[in-house]
């Protein structure tokens, strides 16, 4: 590749020089490097982040291995650390938000995009821009005045009442827990969903549109079997930054999950999530021990991130292909 | 045009000088004595213009962290540090760091119980059995023995306690592995223990509103946020067997009882102190002041303010809540000065 475009070491020296000073003149080369660094300096602030939070987590790394992933005690007094608690709450919350963030989020955007006249799809989508650029900590006091209470007094019981005979929604129900964790986190995720998806499916070219509806489809059907398997790759994009937000989400996090490192199969449990612990404790982390597993923790959701991150990335372009495929036939 | 060249120049050189002289002393450490830090720092800088104390409330613990590491000229805490963090210091810097009471604190049981309006009693045991998970219901006769003619429910006990690490936190479980053996060889005493049953909330205000939000519940809370913020809290049985409520002049009763022992490194702990009178869950809150400093007037500015902090500076103490160090203590005090070189 080198040679082919610029190939400066085999070409002459004066060559050479006139060229460059020409290409020089003409900006190109500047444009080029200059955004050369800015796009590198994204790599290397990545690669900085993830020397750090290895050379800094170096005590727990030798102390406790690989065990620090699956044990579950967690006591600074003691000097016991295990991350399994944390990595269960960081992964039921987030799994929580994104099964009810993606059909509300879709279907909204669904109707902003295709059903909705123009006016009103226009106005709400600003009342969306504003709800995704609201402060985090503002959405976890909402948490605590409106869907604790709620939790506690409505939802709750109801769901005990349908759902009780599924250990998920067993237990006492403190109002806090994983279950308005995750209905937190949805609240604040859907817009994303919603905002994306609706920009992809408005650019779905319209010729799409007008040729299925002129081989005889309604117009839902035109939406549901032609435009939105069109724009299938974009909606996913918009999951996978619901799912990243809802990952390290710290702040409305803490505010609700009740921040208690145990396991539990009761979404209406306490539990802890990684970000949240990390918020929590780190000021006062009083052994270096203590501060350093909670960078490990770091670490983890990194990894984690990462991790779901590539698995998503998999699945784009599993479902693309087989998306693609279909349309074709 | 010269003249007033000259007399801006003359007004630079003496804006120099006095910015020369203006002495800057950064510090940082615990929150809960904040308010009454930076009250104290701003009379003293009324009176000392020239000097200029910063403080960054960013916790006990980073306090510490940021005197050992010397990014700070002097820390605060709510926990005394121990051995090994001061062997550390010393390690460090060849010198040692001393601890100077400052005012006192205390923290005190809230709950939140439908139709129960008069202040409930606790006692030790009964707090360590509710913080064990072993008392779990408010009806349970630990509790209703001691709160005779109180119509207690028969309803589970929430309980709830500090998610972050906290100096608030190290006295309360101070205090109760004093009272309770089990406490003691189960959970212990720490800033951030393992609890065992229990919701965590973020700093007083998360402990608060979990309590006012969930019925039947039980949170810790420091005085002078419930005071402030109009907190219903109970009272707390001492280690001469009376139920005190906490105030300013019972929880500065629990210091003078501990005062009589008080080793020459402050480093004490007054919680179940002895005493009719005293609160049994107080603490003292302390500065961190390195007892080498390179900088002269770095250490006869810090000196100066102590010594302020020890007379006048109490007077402004009660008007924010917080409880005065007994006269014992500040005695003692002024003596230690002499070890800051």
């Amino acid at each position: 590749m080198a040679t082919a475009s610029t190939s400066l070491p085999s070409a002459g020296p004066a060559s050479d020089s006139r060229a460059l000073l020409s290409r020089l003149r003409d900006g190109d080369e500047i444009a080029r490097l200059i955004t050369f660094i800015f796009a590198a300096t994204v790599v290397l602030i990545s690669i900085l982040l993830v020397l750090e939070l290895w050379h800094d987590s170096a005590l727990p790394r030798h102390k406790f291995g690989f065990a620090f992933f699956r044990t579950t005690t967690w006591n600074p007094i003691e000097g016991e650390f295990g991350a399994l608690p944390f990595i269960y709450g960081t992964v039921v919350t987030a799994a929580v938000a994104l099964l009810i963030a993606i059909p509300l989020g879709i279907g909204a955007a669904i109707f902003l995009a295709e059903l909705a006249p123009t006016r009103i799809s226009d106005t709400l989508e600003f009342f969306i821009d504003l709800l995704a650029a609201m402060p985090s900590v503002i959405y976890g006091v909402l948490g605590v005045f409106i869907v604790v209470p709620l939790m506690r007094q409505f939802i709750a019981p109801w769901l005990k009442r349908i759902l009780g005979f599924l250990p998920l929604f067993q237990g006492p129900a403190y109002g806090v827990g994983f279950l308005t964790a995750g209905i937190v986190l949805a609240i604040m995720v859907i817009p994303y969903i919603i905002s994306v998806s609706r920009e992809v499916l408005l650019s779905v070219p319209s010729d799409q549109r007008e040729a299925a509806l002129a081989v005889g489809s309604t117009r839902w059907e035109s939406t549901w079997k032609v435009v939105v398997p069109f724009a299938r790759s974009g909606i996913l994009g918009s999951i996978f930054l619901a799912l990243a937000r809802s990952l390290g989400e710290t702040m409305a996090v803490a505010m609700v999950i009740g921040n208690d490192p145990k396991i539990s199969a009761s979404l209406f449990a306490p539990g802890y999530s990684i970000a949240a612990v990390i918020a929590n404790e780190l000021a006062e982390a009083t052994s270096e021990l203590h501060t350093q597993s909670l960078i490990a923790l770091g670490l983890v959701l990194f990894l984690l991130t990462f991790i779901l991150n590539g698995l998503a990335r998999i699945l784009i372009v599993v479902t693309s292909q087989r998306g693609a495929g279909t349309a074709r036939a | 045009m010269k003249r007033i060249a000259v007399i801006a120049l003359l007004g630079l050189g003496i804006a120099g000088i006095l910015w020369a002289d203006a002495l800057s002393i950064n510090g940082a450490g615990a929150t809960f004595p904040n308010p009454i830090y930076s009250k104290w720092f701003d009379e003293y800088h009324k009176k000392n213009p020239n000097l200029q104390i910063n403080y960054q409330p960013i916790g006990s613990g980073g306090g510490i962290k940021q005197v050992t590491e010397g990014t700070v000229d002097f820390g605060a805490t709510d926990g005394p540090m121990n051995d090994e963090q001061l062997k550390a210091y010393q390690e460090k810097h060849g010198s040692a760091i001393l601890h100077f009471p400052t005012v006192l604190g205390a923290v005190v049981p809230t709950y939140n119980l439908p139709g129960v309006s008069t202040s409930l009693n606790f006692t030790g045991e009964a707090l360590a059995g509710i913080y064990l998970g072993k008392v779990t219901k408010w009806n349970d006769p630990l509790i209703a023995d001691i709160n005779k003619g109180v119509k207690l429910p028969a309803e589970d006990i929430v309980v709830v306690h500090r998610a972050d690490g906290s100096g608030t936190s190290y006295c309360f479980t101070d205090y109760l592995s004093k009272v309770s053996e089990e406490w003691k060889t189960k959970v212990g005493k720490g800033t951030s223990p393992n609890w065992p049953v229990g919701l965590g909330g973020k700093g007083n205000e998360g402990v608060t509103g979990t309590v006012k939000n969930t019925p039947n519940s039980i949170g810790y809370v420091e005085l002078i946020y419930a005071e402030a913020n109009k907190i219903p809290y109970g009272s707390v049985k001492n280690a001469d067997g009376v139920f005190m409520k906490a105030s300013l002049a019972s929880v500065t009763a629990a210091a003078a009882a501990a005062a009589k022992e008080m080793p020459d490194d402050f480093r004490v702990s007054i919680t179940n102190a002895k005493g009719k009178d005293a609160y049994p869950i107080s603490t003292f809150t302390w500065l961190l002041i390195p007892a080498k400093f390179s900088d002269n007037a770095k250490r006869d500015a810090l000196r100066g303010f102590v010594t302020w902090m020890l007379a006048d500076g109490q007077n402004y103490a009660e008007a924010l809540s917080y409880a005065k160090l007994p006269k014992e203590v500040v005695a003692k005090e002024k003596k230690a000065l002499a070890n800051i070189q």
